[in-house]
């Protein structure tokens, strides 16, 4: 398959692997801020293939993961309100609240339908007048514009039963917040590539100016990874701080201006909060007061403060990159994407959930070697 | 009789955990499993069950003659939407899926029993066409069927039309073919590509339109399966990929055998526009279900001539070596060689696969 099978390609791999060895000199600390690029990282065995000398820690970005708690419970307040039509994408189905999930209240009767797109629930207001349908906006700056251009198109197509509930996250607060941390380990960063598609990487340019950190714009296939590790890792060596595109078959600098002008025009930027990681101002987008008639929190009620995650997750220091899944004693035992404790084991594309499919007994899969 | 001492401990710490049924619990994953392990099983708990096979092996003792009755007995319901999709439909899956299932036992399918469960206002031609095609499918796996049941209830309390389909076949072979009899050593083999059914049916009921029509494999192996067994080839296990894929269908084998199984990514074919499809949703087509594609395990000296007979047979002309049953493992581990020369866990997923968000 084009523009798959040549970044998969095991050859170009190695080579790409002796390439890294080659450069590397001292041991260096480098995050992949992307939970697509956690979940390839594992499934793959990439971080296996580099020098023990390279730690790859998981960043915060996974949208699933980081939803909060209280918005998780207001999405199920509201999918269990009579006639509400309550749209989703399918991965946030299954993530649990304080109480259970929105698959629990499906399964209790309630219309809740996941879908492909934000149009996607345009289309069943439109053809359901009659009942509220709630679209669950969740996500990075990747599915923002897409959200915005929902909100236009309800206000153009005068779909007053339309509403949204939004929990947007945005990537450069949270990287900031990560390097301001006191105890930081994160040397370098593989940015987000499909987030750089949209946003572009100007607004990276200060971060890796002001803490003196390279960050690589990387794509999502395994060559795509290595590339961008190499290149962190090059800088890194040369004692280099600058933001470069190694994602450059979909990432332009200035990025995709007509997404981003449509999420100005809907989404304002606000304080959020991030599950396991507390609240980081800037990090949100809520709707401008100019289209609040399609909040949901708005027609719905505001989201409550819930319970936080039980004390015993570490995921937290997980999204922060200072603690790895197995270091966490409940890992695998009392926390199981079954009955996940907390952020990152909840969604596929967390780093536990992600170790816990792919990697749960490293003693008996290095048996398998022959 | 008496229930098993654990049942009312099981049953109640999962009626604790899941008050209701979710959609997972039929999906083929770990929930289900758990619903089978903890309330189904131990209520009817036998021998029979707890062999945990595609069917059950009714062996009725040799007779005065000489000669030995052996019955396989399956059944399967079948509630797919659409009840039409490119390749298939749910007529032909009921048919296919429970003689499929004959076939995994070593038997050769001979007679079927079907319950339609109807909708009221179903259209009388939709009906006609399921039975047409079901006719044309029993007629294809040289299978009889020879009584049923109809029931029709009320408007919004089924999906249009809910079928189920009960088995018999003579079971073919004198080997025991079950997780049990698996060996290390034991040569995995798939006889074609992955993936297509789950996704023809996705692309089918979501109405997503992607570059080419998937058509689903919708198929018989009962004939495949005979020519191997009728060819003498040792077959310690067979196992037909249906919801979960070949992921799941290798990690149930593995669980109940207590083995480890090691796959090659490289060597487990997929079409491109199912892969294509798959990359769109984020699935891993490994966990994507099939209706046409079973794996065999074979002993590794019988395994080459057990490809070239599956490669001489349309229904296994991609017939491919996977990978090898590794050794004891308390668990049932499943790992793959990926692509690019890494290694990793293949776990059974809680339910099914959900689109992610981007």
């Amino acid at each position: 398959m084009r523009y798959i099978d040549e970044y998969r390609d095991a050859a170009a791999v190695r080579s790409y692997v002796k390439a890294i060895n080659r450069i590397t000199r001292q041991p260096w600390a480098v995050m992949e801020v992307c939970g697509g690029q956690t979940h390839a990282i594992v499934k793959y065995g990439i971080d296996e293939l580099l020098p023990k000398t390279i730690t790859l820690w998981h960043g915060p970005g996974c949208p699933v993961c980081v939803t909060p708690v209280e918005m998780i419970d207001k999405a199920i307040e509201i999918a269990a309100c009579p006639d509400v039509i309550f749209c989703s994408f399918g991965d946030m189905l299954r993530v649990p609240g304080t109480l259970r999930d929105l698959l629990a209240v499906k399964a209790g009767g309630h219309d809740i339908r996941m879908v492909y797109s934000p149009l996607d629930a345009i289309q069943i207001a439109a053809d359901y007048p009659k009942k509220p349908v709630v679209f669950f906006a969740v996500g990075f700056e990747t599915t923002a514009p897409a959200n915005a251009m929902a909100i236009v198109q309800a206000r153009r197509r005068k779909l007053s039963n339309f509403s949204m509930l939004v929990s947007h996250v945005r990537v450069p607060p949270a990287m900031e917040a990560i390097l301001d941390a006191p105890n930081r380990r994160v040397q370098g960063f593989l940015a987000a590539g499909h987030v750089c598609t949209v946003m572009g990487y100007t607004e990276y340019e200060p971060i890796a100016h002001k803490y003196r950190v390279p960050i690589v714009v990387t794509g999502f296939e395994p060559l795509d990874i290595l590339q961008g590790v190499y290149m962190c890792v090059r800088q890194l060596e040369a004692g280099q701080a600058s933001v470069q595109n190694q994602y450059s078959r979909s990432v332009r600098r200035e990025g995709n201006t007509r997404a981003q002008w449509l999420m100005q025009e809907v989404f304002e930027t606000a304080p959020q909060q991030w599950r396991g990681m507390g609240t980081i101002s800037q990090s949100g987008l809520k709707l401008r007061a100019d289209y609040a008639e399609f909040d949901a929190e708005r027609r719905f009620g505001k989201a409550r403060p819930a319970a936080e995650e039980s004390t015993e997750c570490l995921s937290g220091a997980i999204l922060q990159g200072s603690k790895k899944p197995a270091e966490c004693p409940a890992f695998g035992t009392r926390c199981t994407p079954e009955r996940p404790l907390g952020a990152t084991m909840v969604s596929a594309e967390g780093a536990c959930a992600a170790y816990y499919r792919y990697r749960r007994l490293p003693a008996e899969l290095r048996v398998k070697e022959n | 009789m008496a229930l098993p001492p654990n049942f009312d401990r099981n049953c109640s710490t999962l009626i604790a955990d899941y008050p209701q049924i979710l959609m997972a619990h039929g999906g083929g994953g770990r929930l289900m499993h758990e619903l089978l392990e903890k309330m189904i099983l131990p209520a009817f708990g036998n021998s029979m069950l707890y062999a945990r096979h595609d069917g059950a092996l009714l062996d009725f003792g040799e007779e005065a003659s000489g000669r030995r009755t052996r019955l396989a007995f399956t059944t399967d319901s079948y509630v797919v939407s659409p009840l039409f999709f490119p390749g298939g439909d749910l007529g032909a899956l009921a048919v296919y899926g429970t003689v499929n299932d004959l076939a995994m036992c070593g038997a050769r399918p001979l007679y079927l029993s079907v319950g339609f469960i109807i909708e009221e206002g179903l259209l009388m031609e939709t009906l006609g066409r399921v039975i047409r095609s079901m006719q044309v499918a029993a007629g294809r796996a040289n299978v009889q069927i020879i009584t049923g049941d109809t029931k029709v209830v009320d408007k919004g309390k089924g999906d249009g039309l809910f079928i189920n389909t009960a088995g018999i076949g003579a079971v073919a072979s004198e080997q025991a073919i079950a997780p049990a009899s698996l060996e290390t050593g034991d040569v995995i083999l798939l006889n074609g590509d992955v993936g297509r059914h789950g996704m023809a049916i996705m692309a089918a009921r979501e109405g997503l339109a992607f570059e080419n029509v998937i058509e689903s494999d919708c198929d018989c192996v009962a004939d495949l399966v005979l020519a191997l067994l009728a060819a003498g080839v040792r077959v310690h296990c067979l196992r037909d990929l249906t919801r979960g894929g070949l992921a799941t269908a290798l990690n149930e084998i593995a669980e109940t055998a207590r083995l480890a199984m090691a796959l090659v990514e490289s060597a487990i074919p997929i079409r491109e526009d199912v892969r294509g499809a798959c990359e769109i949703l984020g699935f891993d087509p490994l966990y994507v279900a099939c209706e046409g594609r079973f794996v065999a395990f074979v002993p590794p000296q019988d395994a080459e001539r057990a490809l070239a007979i599956m490669r001489s047979h349309p229904l296994g002309a991609m017939a491919c070596d996977v990978g090898r049953v590794t050794g004891p493992s308390s668990h049932g581990l499943v790992t793959l060689k990926t692509q690019i020369g890494g290694y990793r866990i293949v776990d059974m997923l809680s339910g099914e696969q959900l689109p992610r968000i981007c």
